[in-house]
C-alpha cells in the first residue's frame, strides 16, 4: 500500500455498470515526509475519502475486494484514511 | 486507472479468438489538467468511447474484469467516458 493526497475527483456517467455509485478520486502518491512521489491516478474509493485528505491505497486486483462480491474494475483502491503518520531519519 | 484521451483506432484482422468483435483504441494518458504524459498504449474499449474523448483506463489484470472482457487477453481496458474532472489543490 501507498500513501497519497486525494486532490480531486472524476465524474464519469457513462462507465462499466460494475462501477456505478462509487466515488472516482485523483490521488498524487506521496513520499514519507510529504513530498510529491510520482504520476497521479485515479481510485474508487472504498471509504469516503475527500480532497485534501491523507490517505492510503492499494494497488492490481485486490482495489475491487472491499466491493465484493461485486467484480468492480479497478486497479487503485482507497482502503484508509490516515490521521497522522511518524517517521524516524 | 489512468487518465486519457482518445487518440484513434486500431484495426487487426489476424489476432486471439478471444478479442474479436472487441474494439480497440489509442490513447494517450494525461494528468488531471490535461497535459499528455508517457506512452500511447492500446486499450479495448467497453463502453463505447470515440476520438477525442477523455476515458478512465484500468490496466494489468483488473482490466479483464471490465464487463464482457472475462478470460480475454487483455491488459488495459476503458471503463468510463470522463464528464468533468475537479482538481482541488
Amino acid at each position: 500500500m501507498q500513501l497519497a493526497k486525494v486532490i480531486g475527483d472524476v465524474v464519469a456517467t457513462r462507465k462499466d455498470d460494475n462501477l456505478t455509485g462509487i466515488k472516482l478520486m485523483i490521488l498524487q502518491p506521496i513520499a514519507a515526509d510529504g513530498s510529491n512521489a510520482g504520476r497521479t491516478l485515479i481510485a474508487v474509493d472504498a471509504v469516503g475519502a475527500g480532497v485534501g485528505e491523507t490517505v492510503f491505497f492499494v494497488r492490481g486486483k485486490e482495489a475491487s475486494f472491499p466491493f465484493f462480491p461485486t467484480e468492480v474494475p479497478a486497479d487503485a483502491g482507497i482502503v484508509g484514511i490516515v490521521d497522522h503518520w511518524d517517521v524516524e531519519t | 486507472m489512468i487518465l486519457a484521451r482518445i487518440v484513434g483506432t486500431v484495426v487487426a484482422t489476424r489476432k486471439d479468438p478471444r478479442l474479436i468483435s472487441n474494439k480497440l483504441l489509442v490513447a494517450r494518458p494525461m494528468d488531471p489538467h490535461g497535459k499528455s504524459e508517457g506512452n500511447y498504449l492500446v486499450a479495448v474499449d467497453t463502453v463505447d468511447a470515440g476520438v477525442g474523448e477523455t476515458v478512465l483506463i484500468v490496466s494489468g489484470s483488473s482490466a479483464r474484469m471490465a464487463s464482457g472482457m472475462k478470460d480475454c487477453p487483455v491488459d488495459a481496458a476503458i471503463v468510463g467516458i470522463v464528464d468533468t474532472i475537479e482538481v482541488g489543490d
